[in-house]
């Protein structure tokens, strides 16, 4: 790579300027040292072409003009943590050789109805900028974006390489799509779809890979709710010889599964299926040996499925058990005496997701076998406040003690004590994510009465590496006291039904400097509050508050005071309210360009957008004087 | 744990203190007051406050709440389902009858159902029972062998007991019968 060809004009003007400093001694004649600037580009090409992390990236980016320009020439992973905070033609204005990219659109609280359906979050803005910009991308990745069949249509014709396609709670698309992604992405190599709403056309989209042999490596269609044409599965599966991540949907039967785990022993990922008989079996009809199965898959490590499982079929992974570093239960309804034969042999396990069917008992056998456990996520059987709740303290009791190495927990429970929790923070020092929800709303602990709130500050005073947390049960302000004292580096934070006062959100937005995304829903937070948080906002991805005590004028003092923000206020009911009335929901976010024109036009009213003074860029102030303006949908928003 | 200054005037005492019922019933006080119009649901709370012995009525169900994804909902909801319209069928004998029958116990609602239901096919009469007598007086008495293999009485047992553990019927002749009504 010559020098002389690569180097762009960035210090405008000729890089071989007239200060060139003299030849050294001795040596070529016709030699010319090269100049500072002209070191310095070459430097940071060289170093920027190695730095993959985004946030070493944006580093290097600020330090100076030439710096921006040349990270930007070099950026091939672009992360879009929120859709909206910056426009797709911008993105393409600055970066020039994007090959991965990585969206975020919707707000978590979305995946609980809590926002209106068509709130926003389009994939097409973004493709269309793409489609034109970055014809090498070879890798998307989605997560709560709406995609139309239209969309993955354009994707597979404007991408010619590409090769990765994940999409993670997505929707607005069907199997007529991923038909015409598997038809027309020749180069594909991974397709994940992951918790998505994916529509049934009847289309049968498995045929539609091409005849020849695949690189596929991943396939992961677990979620998609509709039947899969077996044999051509089976063909797939068999031209696959690359293929290691397997993850089958609930429409394959057990026997099925059997059929094609014997075509792909290589396998590393495999999701079941139903795990069960589905068919109507003749009478006396041999059961395949699926024992035999699973000893074949010897780079087996990480096991789901069991969507419809016959608990009687669970033996036949006791060949893979004591290779497994991940095993998802969690669509099983099993009990602890089902689960402990499989549990014991799984002295490797790291991840393990279960439904709270397993009981304390059932995690107390965990704690016992999984001493490298690294992450546990315990679902409810029952979604209900006043179920009966087979796990409680004691469970979490266990694993703190049996599971020393734990990092991430999310459990769901109907009681649980502070004396749990805080032995939990004593236990494990490690953990970064501690998800606790008492589905009880209000409940507090259930030996003592007290509030929760001295086991989730142990939880922020000794787990000193947490970066992710959600509260739950009954709470005062002094939980989120501690929170603030010592939830140093907290990045994300979940709240419902709890606090008291102003303070508690006062405390969390003073206290916590690293708070990135902030949801709280049900809690008696007001504007005071709200304005607390003034000389943080722009730090932060965004904040979501619903059904809580912020009025209309808080908002709009909010967008006044801030004009890098947009402040969403979405209404849930037909009248017309007073601006001092409380929102139903306020979502706020950074953005470097307009309010997005995209709000659903709503039955009732359409979201309004409060805020966002026309930014001009490097001008850096908003302009005075705001007005109020329509968006061609109907959208408000003030602008200048 | 350190205690935290207290800023604010209001503790907040009732947050903390220890009383009997289910906790949370005073906070739907407190949001009544609020100036606020949120999802119905939470509003209607349906608890009757006056109950102590009794279990409370349960709570309206509120939006999204717990947060679990829809996805994960439906395969459950799902698979209760299935389970329940699987059906516990079971064979039912009756002496003298050339053939056997078989019936779906999930479909009777109690006893009086399934006797009835049985009379009916059976054309026979069963009569009442009583838990010292059995069904002594009728003509016939309908047995079960149940989980142990042990012939039972129908009606001894709760009926959500008895489906759960009988593996088939036997509609006795009631002078056979009269042995088990003494006991």
């Amino acid at each position: 790579m010559s020098e002389d060809e690569e180097l762009p004009d960035l210090v405008g003007g000729s890089t071989r300027s007239s200060n060139s400093t003299a030849v050294s001694g001795g040596g070529d004649q016709n030699y010319v040292s090269p100049s500072p600037d002209q070191v310095l580009e070459n430097v940071i090409e060289n170093v920027l072409y190695f730095l993959t992390s985004r946030h070493d990236r944006n580093a290097a980016s600020l330090v100076c003009k030439s710096w921006y320009h040349a990270e930007a020439l070099t950026r091939s992973e672009l992360f879009i943590g929120n859709c909206y905070s910056v426009s797709p033609c911008r993105v393409t204005n600055r970066f020039k050789l994007i090959k991965a990219i990585a969206i975020k659109g919707k707000p978590r609280f979305s995946d609980f109805s809590l926002l209106p359906p068509d709130w926003g979050a389009h994939f097409a803005p973004w493709l269309r900028a793409m489609a034109v910009s970055y014809r090498a991308l070879e890798k998307v990745y989605l997560k709560r974006m709406c995609v139309s069949d239209e969309d993955l249509a354009i994707a597979a014709h404007s991408f010619p390489i590409l090769k990765e396609l994940v999409l993670v709670c997505c929707e607005g698309f069907g199997t007529d799509g991923l038909a015409i992604v598997a038809r027309e992405c020749r180069h594909i190599r991974v397709l994940e779809l992951v918790d998505s709403d994916i529509t049934d056309d009847e289309v049968d989209w498995i045929s539609c890979f091409p005849d020849d042999v695949t690189c596929l490596e991943s396939l992961i269609f677990d979620c998609v709710e509709s039947p899969i044409n077996f044999e051509a599965l089976e063909r797939l599966v068999a031209r696959s010889p690359s293929l290691k991540k397997l993850r089958l949907n609930s429409y394959i039967s057990i026997r099925q599964l059997y059929c094609l785990m014997i075509r792909a022993p290589q396998l590393t990922h495999l999701g079941t299926g139903s795990f069960s008989t589905l068919e109507i079996v003749a009478q006396g009809e041999q059961e395949p040996d699926y024992i035999s199965a699973f000893a074949a898959c010897k780079s087996l490590i990480c096991l789901s499925g069991f969507k419809d499982i016959n608990p009687e079929y669970l033996s036949a992974i006791y060949p893979v058990c004591g290779n497994l570093t991940s095993l998802n239960l969690s669509y099983a309804n099993i009990s602890a005496e089902q689960l402990k034969p499989v549990i014991c042999q799984c002295h490797k396990l790291q991840t393990f997701w279960a439904l709270d069917s397993v009981s304390d008992e059932g995690l107390q056998a965990v704690s016992a076998a999984c001493k490298d456990l690294r992450e546990l996520r315990v679902f409810p059987v029952e979604a209900l406040e006043d179920a009966e709740g087979p796990v409680s303290e004691v469970g979490l009791l266990a694993i703190s003690e049996g599971c020393r190495k734990l990092q991430s927990i999310l459990y769901f429970c109907q009681r649980m004590t502070n004396a749990a929790v805080v032995a939990m923070s004593k236990n494990c020092p490690d953990l970064v994510v501690f998800r606790l929800c008492i589905m009880g709303r209000h409940r507090p602990d259930h030996v003592t009465g007290e509030p929760m709130d001295e086991g989730f500050g142990a939880i922020v005073k000794n787990c000193k590496k947490l970066t992710r947390l959600a509260v739950s049960g009954l709470l005062t302000d002094r939980a989120f006291n501690y929170i603030g004292q010592y939830g140093k580096l907290l990045r994300t934070l979940s709240v419902a039904f709890a606090g008291n006062t102003d303070l508690g959100l006062k405390y969390l937005l003073e206290g916590c400097p690293k708070l990135l995304k902030l949801e709280i829903r049900d809690s008696p937070f007001g504007d005071s509050a709200l304005f607390a948080g003034l000389h943080h906002y722009y730090n932060m991805r965004f904040m979501w508050l619903s059904s809580c005590k912020v009025t209309r004028h808080g908002c709009e003092e909010v967008a006044r005071q801030l004009p890098g923000l947009v402040v969403e206020v979405i209404a849930l009911n037909e009248e017309d309210k007073e601006t001092n009335e409380y929102v139903d929901t306020m979502y706020l976010y950074r953005s470097l360009d307009r309010p997005r024109a995209d709000a659903p036009r709503m039955m009732v009213r359409p979201p309004l957008i409060v805020g966002k003074a026309l930014y001009k860029y490097k001008a850096g102030l908003p302009l005075a004087g705001l007005k109020i303006s329509r968006s061609p949908c109907g959208s408000m928003y003030l602008s200048s | 744990m350190e205690r935290a200054a207290v800023y604010d005037s209001d503790l907040n005492l009732k947050a903390t203190e220890l009383r009997l019922g289910l906790p949370g019933r005073d906070e739907s006080e407190k949001q009544s007051s609020r100036n606020n119009k949120r999802s119905s649901a939470e509003m209607e709370n349906s608890c009757d406050k006056d109950e102590q012995e009794s279990a409370p009525a349960p709570k309206a169900q509120v939006v999204g709440w717990p947060p679990v994804r829809s996805y994960r909902k439906n395969i459950l909801q799902h698979q209760k389902n299935e389970s329940d319209l699987s059906g516990i069928f079971v064979k039912v004998s009756m002496d003298g009858a050339p053939y056997l029958r078989k019936i779906d116990l999930k479909v009777y609602k109690n006893y009086q159902d399934l006797l009835k239901a049985l009379e009916n096919m059976f054309k026979c009469s069963i009569g009442v029972y009583s838990e010292r007598e059995g069904y002594n007086g009728s003509e016939f008495a309908p047995t079960y062998e149940d989980k142990d293999g042990d012939w039972m009485l129908v009606g001894d047992v709760p009926w959500d007991m008895f489906i759960t553990s009988c593996k088939r019927l036997r509609i006795m002749k009631g002078s056979e019968a009269k042995g088990l009504g003494c006991l």
